[in-house]
């Protein structure tokens, strides 16, 4: 949940998650801003679906490929919006998740991440992701690569919001944190081995 | 520094591959997407289709490396002009209800990557197919549309290490020789298919964007026949994808170094 603006940790409560329609939820990393702007892009995305009134609305894999075409576009322009852009959702029993970077690279698997996600997170995931995990099984994964990213990643702060959507709908969750532990043994004396540094 | 511009381009990785035959043509793929030091995914496919709503061109697909935004516009800009092509306008060639043929497909690629000479779209290109008469054909591009008609190809990240392979193995006539001699490679499907297949274990060796098992795309000219639906159609063929990436292959990478040991 953290927004960073350089070095430091300026905002504590930046909610990086929305869902999109019915169908979609979608999560981002990079300039919050522009976050804000693809919210309104797709805020007119859907308010026009509706407009339709046919009984068909727009799902994750449509999203995807619309987020895909305003990034590519804008990267084309070279006036890129700065994010990378996490879509995911279910529609009529089918899950879709997806990725889509601020120059259009985009793709589709069972597990992505964004940023240093792709270094700590995804191979934790390759190791454990299985067909048919359970919700509680999924969440124990998320949490352990958070727990990492926590620990390693400098702009990461101990809050994080967990969203779920399913066929019925979509919850995002209060925001929580992790329990953290420090005490290892290498931490308590820090200069043991080496005098004279820090 | 944003203001270098090289941001807007990223190499993607993996390499294309294709053969051509008498009857037949194999284009394959594989299926890594990297980004600088790490893997996006493990399943993304390279060949695209062509197709577009009602007719897919099915008389050619695109292998295409590369920068994977640029790739996925490319293949987008060029199912819109078949569409375009085929259904809209009536143009001398491009009769309603006949797909473009592998050879006009391929002059239209080339224009199309042209007029982007500018802002290139970054992809490294090969273009498999069924000529007019049903002889496999291989087109295969650099990134602004110059292109050539060629036996076999290769492109990619691996495209460097493949090469000098499949010239030793397919050994085509020198494209100066007058008269001009048959590009396409007298072997059978299965050998071109196992060829492919080594080729691609050894390029997984040592280019870290390649990975060992392909998608194939293959082509295979059936006969001449009439038809009603489409009555200008002089030929069937047959496209099928054939990959299993679980299927262990036991000759893998062996078939090949006894080939080059006793040619």
């Amino acid at each position: 949940m953290a927004g960073s603006y350089g070095s430091t940790l300026r905002y504590k409560n930046v909610e990086r998650i929305k869902s999109i329609g019915k169908h979609t939820l979608l999560g981002a990393s990079g300039e919050v801003s522009d976050f804000q702007e693809i919210l309104r892009y797709l805020d007119e995305l859907i308010i026009y679906d509706n407009m339709w009134d046919d009984g068909n609305s727009l799902g994750p894999k449509e999203v995807h490929n619309y987020l895909t075409r305003v990034m590519y576009n804008r990267r084309n322009k070279f006036d890129p919006l700065f994010n990378s852009l996490v879509v995911g959702g279910v529609k009529n029993g089918q899950k879709y998740l997806g990725m889509v970077g601020m120059i259009g690279t985009h793709y589709e698997d069972n597990h992505v991440a964004t940023g240093f996600g792709n270094h700590l997170a995804r191979p934790l995931m390759r190791a454990e992701w299985h067909e048919d995990m359970s919700f509680e099984e999924a969440v124990k994964l998320l949490e352990k690569c958070l727990l990492v990213l926590l620990y390693r990643d400098r702009s990461a702060i101990n809050k994080f919001q967990i969203a779920k959507i399913t066929e019925e709908g979509v919850t995002i969750s209060e925001p929580y944190a992790l329990k953290t532990f420090w005490g290892f043994l290498a931490f308590q004396n820090p200069t043991k081995g080496a005098e004279g540094s820090w | 520094m944003a203001l270098r511009g090289d941001w807007v381009y990223e190499n993607n990785g993996g390499t294309c591959v294709a053969i051509a035959g008498s009857d037949y043509c194999v284009v394959a793929a594989d299926t890594r997407l990297s980004v600088g030091y790490s893997i996006h995914t493990r399943d993304y496919s390279k060949i695209c289709n062509l197709c577009d709503l009602l007719f897919p061109a099915d008389k050619c697909v695109l292998a295409s490396s590369g920068f994977q935004g640029d790739m996925k516009a490319l293949q987008k800009n060029l199912a819109a002009k078949h569409l375009v092509s085929v259904h809209l306008l009536h143009i001398y060639q491009h009769q309603h209800n006949k797909q473009m043929s592998c050879p006009a497909m391929a002059r239209l690629l080339s224009n199309t990557l042209y007029y982007k000479r500018f802002f290139p779209y970054y992809t490294f290109n090969i273009l498999g197919g069924l000529d007019n008469e049903g002889k496999g054909c291989v087109y295969t591009y650099d990134a602004v549309g110059s292109y050539e008609r060629v036996g076999y190809s290769c492109q990619g990240t691996g495209g460097a290490l493949i090469m000098p392979v499949l010239d030793n193995q397919l050994k085509s006539p020198s494209p100066l020789l007058l008269p001009a001699r048959d590009a396409v490679t007298p072997l059978s499907e299965s050998e071109a298919v196992d060829l492919v297949k080594d080729v691609f274990a050894s390029a997984t060796e040592r280019d870290i964007y390649t990975v060992r098992f392909p998608i194939f795309f293959f082509f295979q000219f059936l006969a001449f026949c009439e038809s009603d639906i489409f009555p200008t159609q002089q030929h069937a063929y047959s496209s099928r994808v054939l990959n299993d990436p679980n299927e262990y292959d036991p000759l893998i990478g062996f078939r090949l170094s006894y080939r080059i040991m006793h040619k």
